[in-house]
């Protein structure tokens, strides 16, 4: 296991988040529900770069800092963690609300920022796209719309529910909501400073996602002209879990070009 | 102790079946279940029931809000409040109560309330709830503000009351450069504040604090619940310093009189059940979106899913004292026994509940005004 646990505390919030492996720094910023355990994609990751996987402001071992109000707080958040560790040309990865936050961050200030991989980010609306309402949503409904392939949903659904993982799901579960209830996972004045990201973006999304329709994908392609977009076939809102080599496949190809 | 004649006005023309289908009658069963025509008829009916309630004596008639929902069809209960203000003479009037912090702007409730209690001639009573849980998926408001925007707006709407205008307000969520209300309310310092309540401490903690001393309103609840959180508002009272009043505490409670227990039961069986099985039935995540409550309530709810969200015949309402039902005798037995116990000051009694047509409800009604109420109007 070649990840290890830190605290650092930034913004006057106590920070966890796992580091493991070489190379150029790769910043994976989980979605809605948090990043509990070392997944494979990072391990993987972890042969080719030195990966960070932090829990954001609210979520996961991380404090829930009174400050956090909205995603713009948790873009000048990031932004300073990036700065605290000393962080040049970081690769930000970022999942689903993870990918909203890094929008968030490159709109702002790309400086210690290499290029970005949006896996299925929140963030933006597209017309006719009906995003899944995952607040009025029954927890197995949610991780069942998470899978194309239903073997994944039911790995997660036999794992044992114990009180710190119920806890740690609720926490979560508020923060996205502070974050993220209305509007409902996208902010609308993203749009109009998209055009400052000025470092390499891929968007990578599911064919089958039923959380964040693929039709999202193709409205953010339209808003970033320039970046590459990679759909993959058989595949829900979690790509680097359902197809985990040929994501860390681009991702490396991407990144390291 | 004085007698509330209450009214949700639920859609009483339901598919129940289609209700039941949909798992619930909140946010999301379709509208096309709600005919234009019936609901016509059914507004009318329930004012008419309510203004009928000031001819029987009750010493105050409420009004409640309720958002896209079969549940209650008083999505603005100053609609109601108004209609209600202009065709009694002497009942009072309670708004139980404004959702505050649904509302855009916290001054347009400190505006209408203010317009009513001056229509009235002073006969409002102001109650201020945060709205349930499922009217922040209708709404958009975000639940994990929803404390704050209550005590804010709460705040900004008692300052706009008492406070000589013009003045600046600059809260965190609501501001305003110039407060000054037209009309200023005519009750003074300002109309009585009751604030509803399923329990909870913080809302005992603040509706009891000795610069409010709201009266705290128990709604809907088994009976041993009502029992814990009015004696915890007596002794949340106590720490403060001082002694609770009565007129401090009500409980909220559907009724039905018949003319014997068998024949209240049967007539109320029906109607209570789709009330209590289909009318307020909701998933856990529609009932308690995330930071509506605090997350230690949320797990005791989770723990008690089973029994809260299961289906309750009339026999176990009762026995739970969710629903008190019988003779004239048995009811004012029934209340007089919880009184003495409690010594809540006021008694909220909800006549109509989920399908009870107009004729059941007149005679329930008229059996409580006449064989209950004039024996718990005595008590004190």
């Amino acid at each position: 296991m070649p990840f290890a646990d830190h605290s650092i505390e930034v913004d006057g919030c106590r920070t966890h988040y796992r580091r493991g492996g070489k190379g150029p720094p790769l910043v994976f910023l989980h979605g809605a529900s948090g990043a509990p355990v070392v997944l494979p994609f990072m391990e993987k990751l972890a042969q080719r770069f030195d990966v960070l996987v932090p829990d954001a402001p609210g979520y996961g071992q991380s404090d829930e800092p009174e400050w956090l109000e909205n995603i713009h707080d948790v873009a000048y958040f990031y932004l300073d963690f990036l700065n605290r560790l000393e962080l040049e040309r970081a690769v930000i990865v970022g999942s689903s609300m993870g990918g909203w936050m890094a929008l968030e961050m490159a709109v702002r200030n790309t400086s210690r920022i290499g290029s970005l991989v949006l896996v299925s980010p929140a963030g933006i609306a597209a017309p006719r796209a009906e995003p899944a309402d995952i607040f009025l949503l029954s927890p197995e409904d949610t991780i069942r719309r998470l899978f194309h392939e239903q073997r994944y949903a039911e790995e997660r659904l036999a794992a044992p529910v114990t009180p710190e993982a119920i806890d740690l799901a609720l926490k979560n579960r508020h923060t996205t909501a502070r974050l993220a209830w209305e509007p409902r996972f996208h902010d609308p004045m993203l749009p109009k400073w998209l055009h400052r990201i000025d470092v390499p973006v891929a968007i990578v999304w599911g064919a089958q996602d039923r959380i964040l329709p693929v039709a999202i994908a193709h409205e953010l392609k339209r808003l970033l002209p320039r970046a590459e977009l990679a759909i993959f076939e058989r595949c829900g809102h979690l790509p680097q879990v359902e197809k985990a080599d040929e994501f860390c496949d681009l991702v490396v190809r991407f990144a390291c070009r | 102790m004085q007698i509330v004649l209450f009214h949700l006005m639920p859609y009483a023309d339901l598919d129940l079946a289609a209700g039941r289908k949909n798992g619930t009658v909140w946010v999301t069963l379709p509208n096309r279940n709600f005919d234009p025509e019936k609901g016509h008829k059914l507004y009318n009916r329930y004012l008419d029931e309510l203004e009928y309630g000031e001819a029987l004596g009750f010493d105050v008639v409420a009004v409640n809000e309720h958002h896209q929902t079969a549940y209650g069809l008083m999505p603005s209960p100053i609609v109601t409040a108004s209609a209600l203000a202009r065709r009694t003479k002497r009942v009072k009037i309670a708004i139980l109560g404004s959702a505050l912090p649904l509302r855009a702007h916290p001054m347009m409730v400190a505006e209408e309330h203010a317009m009513i209690d001056v229509i009235s001639g002073g006969r409002l009573i102001s109650g201020f709830v945060r709205g349930i849980g499922a009217e922040y998926h209708t709404f958009g408001v975000n639940p994990t503000f929803s404390h704050d925007r209550f005590h804010e707006a709460h705040d900004l709407i008692v300052r706009a009351w008492t406070e000589p205008g013009p003045f600046s307000f600059q809260g965190h969520h609501y501001k305003l450069q110039y407060v000054n209300l037209w009309p200023r309310p005519y009750q003074k310092p300002h109309p009585p504040i009751w604030i509803p309540s399923q329990g909870s401490k913080e809302t005992i903690d603040w509706a009891s604090h000795p610069e409010r001393r709201y009266t705290y309103l128990q709604t809907f609840s088994p009976v041993k619940v009502v029992q814990r959180y009015l004696k915890q508002y007596r002794d949340t009272c106590a720490g403060y310093g001082y002694g609770c009043e009565d007129r401090q505490l009500g409980w909220a409670v559907p009724v039905y009189v018949g003319d014997s227990d068998a024949s209240a039961r049967a007539e109320a069986k029906a109607h209570f059940e789709a009330f209590r099985n289909v009318y307020v039935r909701m998933p856990i995540e529609m009932l308690l979106p995330p930071g509506y409550t605090s997350r230690e309530s949320l797990k005791n709810v989770m723990k008690a899913k089973a029994q809260m969200f299961g289906d309750v015949t009339i026999e176990q309402a009762i026995e739970l004292g969710l629903f008190v039902c019988g003779s004239a005798e048995t009811v004012t037995r029934a209340f007089e026994g919880y009184w003495r116990d409690m010594r809540f000051g006021n008694l909220l009694v909800m006549c109509q509940f989920g399908t009870l047509p107009a004729e059941l409800t007149r005679a329930n009604m008229e059996r409580f005004a006449r064989g209950v109420m004039p024996r718990l109007k005595a008590l004190e």
